[in-house]
């Protein structure tokens, strides 16, 4: 009998399960909360740039050049500005970041020096903007001799730049199988040709996704380009395309953001948030430039 | 001496240390040519470390040293004049798990083609004769001739180890190594490899680390026992399994310990 009555209370709940159980839940419902939190800004401040840049914006807004000191008019010298420097940083930093990763990755061997550079990258990643900016004033535009120009910016660009992409870059070389380098090389190939032939193809989506991000970065950043090169007002020719030169100096959506919020007075309301939506139109454009490369690199590869 | 280019790998008082620790000790072997020869001994004895000295990939993996010679087909390996592309052509490798590049079939077996010639020696047809008979030699010809362009990676993986070996036939090797080429493999696939390597002997000389002892038994024409860096014995696979001289393999082979 006592048996029995054990037997029909078989597999059903305690309450250390029933507490469990609870947990579980709240657990849950936590975690999701946090995605909302996380998800909710962003839609919301989105839609209020929209909303408040909705009266200026137009494709005059984008080409447009400032006119009555910024308080009318648009931002083409200013988007201009943002592109160049942009591009060229990322000439600069995205092949010597990848072939310093490739080294580092592929052929340098672990002893002090590799240790002291890998550490070193990692700092470096870190330094907040501002102190770029100071040392692209130091080394650029005052001991190059650069003066405040397009070069200038865009290298403290790079050089800000360049720690991330090293190390995304990297990632994405580690996350090559190690097998596939030792089947190569057990057939008498060489590093080098295992890195163009097997590692690159394997890892060029991600050796992208690394560098665009740091792209888009650039392209939001204020500090390390209002040392070096980017000024407040900059007359250029409506709708020239080649209208800064390397030594010029430009101007910048991210500064003129500020500028025009901060030291301007009357402008209109909608006009800075026209142009916080421009720039965060800048970087979802290279986003999705990146994003359209890979999906013909990926497709298009020979094999 | 004389008598020395009868064998097709011969080392001598062959020493390696990673770092400090010192993998190999004193390594002095005679392989003959054109047979199997079977590697085995606890896990950490050396094994693979041994097969990875005679194409000299071992240098790939960084602060290694080593000490002694090792003589292929009558050649020094360390000799200056010895190119390492040429050496890992001769002397391939197949590893445990299948490791198929993520290329279709038919590139897989052309790579190392591809990599090697002169882009003019490299037609259409060279190239797929080339496959044609590596496929056939492994024995996968009739399953995969439709399928050259299915990406490797999909295959079952004991189409991908006769891949794996397939891969290292149109570079024309003499010597194949094998480290453990069938411990990731089901029952039949394993006695598909192992027959495929029984077919295979004679033309090239094979020696494979393995882990399961009636593998050994079964396939290997010499055997030799490893324990911890060192050569215990070497001797005609049924000797060494019927009549070991050493207690430590009679130890090894009854299960003792390993």
């Amino acid at each position: 009998m006592i048996e029995a009555a054990n037997n029909a209370k078989k597999f059903t709940e305690t309450t250390v399960g029933r507490n469990c159980r609870f947990t579980e839940k709240i657990a849950k419902s936590v975690f999701f909360l946090m995605t909302l939190t996380m998800v909710l800004p962003l839609l919301l401040i989105i839609g209020f740039l929209f909303y408040k840049a909705w009266p200026a914006l137009s494709i005059d807004f984008v080409l447009e050049l400032p006119k009555n000191g910024m308080r009318a008019g648009g931002i083409w010298p200013a988007f201009l500005g943002t592109l160049y420097l942009v591009l060229i940083s990322l000439v600069i930093a995205a092949p010597i970041g990848v072939m310093a990763a490739i080294y580092l990755n592929e052929y340098a061997k672990e002893n002090w020096f590799t240790r002291i550079i890998n550490l070193a990258v990692i700092n470096l990643a870190g330094v907040p903007s501002i102190v770029h900016a100071l040392f692209g004033l130091g080394a650029f535009v005052l001991a190059a001799g650069l003066g405040r120009s397009v070069l200038a910016a865009s290298l403290t660009l790079a050089v800000m730049t360049l720690p991330v992409i090293i190390a995304s870059t990297k990632e994405a070389l580690s996350a090559v199988p190690m097998s596939f380098r030792q089947a190569s090389w057990n057939m008498g190939v060489s590093r080098w040709q295992t890195i163009r032939g097997i590692v690159m193809p394997n890892s060029i989506s991600g050796i992208l996704t690394g560098i665009i991000l740091q792209v888009s970065r650039a392209a939001g950043e204020t500090a390390p380009i209002m040392f070096t090169g980017v000024v407040f007002y900059k007359a250029i020719e409506k709708g020239d395309l080649l209208a800064y030169g390397l030594l010029d100096q430009c101007m910048a959506l991210a500064m003129h953001l500020y500028t025009i919020s901060t030291q301007v007075p009357n402008v209109p309301d909608a006009v800075p948030f026209a142009t916080a939506v421009l720039l965060l139109g800048v970087v979802l454009l290279v986003n999705a430039l990146s994003i359209g490369l890979r999906i013909y690199l990926r497709t298009h590869r020979k094999w | 001496m004389s008598n020395e280019n009868q064998y097709a790998i011969v080392t001598e008082d062959l020493d390696l240390w990673y770092g400090d620790f010192q993998a190999l000790e004193k390594v002095s072997l005679n392989l003959s040519g054109g047979i199997i020869t079977g590697l085995i001994g606890p896990s950490g004895c050396g094994k693979t470390t041994f097969l990875r000295c005679l194409n000299r990939v071992n240098e790939r993996y960084g602060n290694v040293r080593t000490e002694g010679t090792i003589n292929l087909l009558g050649k020094n390996i360390y000799d200056p004049d010895v190119s390492l592309i040429e050496l890992r052509k001769s002397v391939g490798m197949v590893f445990q798990r299948p490791n198929p590049l993520p290329i279709s079939v038919y590139e897989n077996v052309v790579f190392g083609l591809r990599i090697h010639s002169p882009r003019s020696e490299l037609k259409r047809s060279v190239l797929d004769e080339a496959v044609e008979q590596a496929l056939r030699e492994v024995m996968l010809w009739d399953d995969l001739k439709d399928n050259l362009k299915q990406k490797a990676t999909e295959l079952q993986l004991e189409q991908q180890q006769k891949l794996c070996i397939a891969r290292l036939l149109p570079l024309k090797p003499e010597i194949i190594l094998m480290d453990e080429p069938c411990s990731a493999l089901d029952v039949e696939a394993t006695s598909a490899i192992e027959e495929l390597m029984l077919t295979l002997s004679g033309k090239y000389t094979i020696v494979i680390v393995t882990h399961n002892m009636a593998q050994a038994r079964r396939i290997s024409d010499e055997c030799i026992f490893m324990l911890l860096g060192e050569i215990i014995e070497h001797d005609r696979t049924e000797n060494l399994f019927l009549n070991p001289k050493n207690s430590k393999t009679s130890d090894y082979i009854e299960g003792r310990y390993g």
